[in-house]
């Protein structure tokens, strides 16, 4: 399929190009119907494009990811991945949270195989070494493979995660307000490098952010959220050319985008 | 000049106290000098009958002999080696009862639920006053000892282990979840490495006990332990041989409690704790 790109060069956004995550109706209540966390929502996410997610604090974003990747069932609706429905956790699907959580026992590289430890084996995590080796480089961190994990810092701790997310070669990556325990300066440095590894590896992208700015900076489209009970009120199609560089976050358009989120979020947070 | 300070001094320091800057070596040999000084004087003095307080050369000249017949095998190296056997087999039951047990507790509802429960109870029961029962059971021979031994041992394994595999955060849960690992990978390959540090603490609390488990047994039973040789020296007032023999028989409970030690600090390198609590001991 040869994918539509328009004049300026942008990769396929939400409008053109093949659905590969379809959401449809997808609701969560806990605690046996008592904590209403989400409402039906349907999200589509289009392949090779990145999306967020946007939304007041406990309003069920992290509940809406965690449906997605299988590891909390919804209470109705389904998760369609690829043509087959999600119904448990998938090597294709990669993720990453706030916290990078290493385990201090294990080298970089060991950290950074145990999917594969954990999905074929010992052998089969040696065997990744070498794969690993050189997303390490990728990312940046070229000779720290065999540093244990509590020796690197809070960047480099979460460098180290993306690598172990990406070890799999997921389609789909499904992150977690994943730099919003860093400082502001490596947390640009690290949205720059997911654009990079996104673009390059042309995944499909879903973010959670609490950041306006980072979510009109890395998307295509970005999906804005009401307070609890979560739901979706609005969907943004970002039309900036990419790559995008820091230079644009001061671009008039970027600024009328920016002020549509967050007036749609001050609207939300006071329904 | 731009500064205001003096040049060349320093102007704030930490200060350290006269006492905390004698090195380690020069402390503790210090320490047992004054001691052992003290020692001879409360006997030379005559305040404590030479009967309950032996003098220093007295007791000196036991450890010597002891050593001589630990080291030729005599009755005394037999003695000990039967207790040494008693520890090692009360504990070597205690880390497979414990283990079970904590993981048991610490990874299944029903454990925690059921079993629990009555563990703590019997957990907080002065556990020497079950020796007449494993005596009578087991009879005066090794097996009691380490029943006993083994019995002491066991309670400090399943809480360390149970709560270890309590001690990893809901991010590290749900990071396995996503890999798709199972009950038992997640159980091998995350919740027992975390919880490493835990149940070291439980396995040294459980060295220290399993000593004092074997040793009540042979007081309460007999047999042929070392037990039994302190018992005979004092109801036969020999006072210089019981504190001669404490002496060695603490040494086994040293060694013992060194192996766990070194076997943590070659496991839990990664923790903290294994770096700042045994520092003491190096
Ligand atoms: N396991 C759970 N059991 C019960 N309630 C839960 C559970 N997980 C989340 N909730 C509730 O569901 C709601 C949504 O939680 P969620 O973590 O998805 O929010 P969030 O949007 O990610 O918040 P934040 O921005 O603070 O990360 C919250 O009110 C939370 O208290
Ligand atoms: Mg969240």
């Amino acid at each position: 399929m040869a994918s539509p790109t328009g004049p300026t060069g942008t990769p396929p956004t939400g409008r053109d190009a093949r659905p590969v995550y379809e959401l449809r109706g997808v609701s969560k209540t806990y605690g046996q119907g008592r904590i209403e966390a989400l409402k039906p929502v349907d999200v589509t996410l289009t392949e090779g494009s990145f999306s967020s997610v946007i939304g007041p604090s406990g309003c069920g974003k992290s509940t809406l990811l965690k449906i997605m990747a299988g590891v909390v069932p919804p209470t109705s609706g389904r998760v369609v991945l690829d043509g087959t429905p999600v119904t448990g956790p998938r090597r294709d699907i990669g993720m990453m949270f706030q916290q990078a959580t290493l385990f201090p026992w294990r080298t970089t590289i060991e950290n950074i195989v145990l999917p594969i430890e954990i999905r074929d084996g010992r052998a089969a995590a040696r065997a990744a070494h070498a794969d690993a080796r050189e997303i390490l480089e990728l990312v940046g961190l070229k000779g720290f493979e065999t540093v244990y994990s509590h020796q690197l810092s809070g960047g480099m701790a979460q460098r180290a995660a993306i690598c172990r997310m990406l070890i799999t070669r997921p389609q789909v990556l499904l992150l977690d307000e994943p730099f919003s325990a860093l400082d502001e300066i490596s947390r640009d440095f690290m949205n720059l490098e997911l654009q990079r590894i996104c673009m390059s590896r042309s995944a499909t992208a879903l973010l959670i952010t609490h950041s306006i700015s980072e979510a009109v900076f890395l998307s295509d489209r970005v999906h804005v959220m009401s307070s609890r009970p979560g739901s979706i009120i609005a969907e943004i199609d970002i039309d900036l050319p990419r790559p995008r560089t820091t230079d644009m976050m001061v671009s008039p358009a970027f600024g009328a985008y920016v002020q549509q989120i967050r007036s749609l979020l001050d609207k939300g947070a006071f329904q | 000049m731009s500064s205001t300070a003096p040049e060349g001094d320093t102007v704030w320091t930490e200060h350290v106290s006269l006492i905390d800057r004698i090195p380690r070596s020069v402390a503790m040999v210090g320490l047992l000098v004054a001691v052992v000084a003290l020692w001879q004087f409360v006997h030379s003095f005559g305040i404590v009958s030479p009967i309950i307080l032996p003098s220093p050369g007295e007791t000196w000249a036991d450890i010597q002999l002891v050593a001589r017949n630990l080291l030729s095998g005599g009755y005394m190296l037999k003695a000990l080696w039967i207790t040494t056997q008693e520890v090692l087999l009360g504990f070597l039951f205690a880390m497979a009862i414990g283990f079970s047990l904590g993981i048991l507790v610490g990874e299944t509802a029903f454990g925690e639920r059921a079993v629990l429960p009555y563990l703590v109870a019997i957990d907080t029961m002065p556990k020497v006053a079950f020796a007449p029962l494993f005596l009578a059971w087991l009879g005066f021979g090794i097996a009691s000892k380490v029943a006993l031994a083994a019995f002491i041992a066991t309670f400090p394994i399943v809480v360390g282990t149970a709560a270890g595999l309590h001690a990893h955060d809901e991010n590290a849960r749900m990071l396995f979840k996503t890999m798709g690992a199972s009950r038992w990978q997640t159980l091998f390959k995350m919740k027992l490495p975390t919880g490493l540090p835990h149940i070291f603490t439980g396995l040294k609390i459980a060295a220290v006990g399993v000593m004092a488990g074997a040793i009540t047994a042979e007081f309460l039973g007999g047999g042929k332990g070392f037990g039994e040789l302190i018992r005979v020296a004092a109801s036969q007032l020999q006072t210089p041989r019981v504190f001669s023999l404490i002496l060695y028989l603490s040494l086994l409970g040293f060694t013992l409690f060194w192996v766990v030690v070194l076997v943590e600090r070659r496991l839990v390198f990664w923790h903290r704790s294994t770096i700042s609590e045994t520092a003491g001991l190096a």
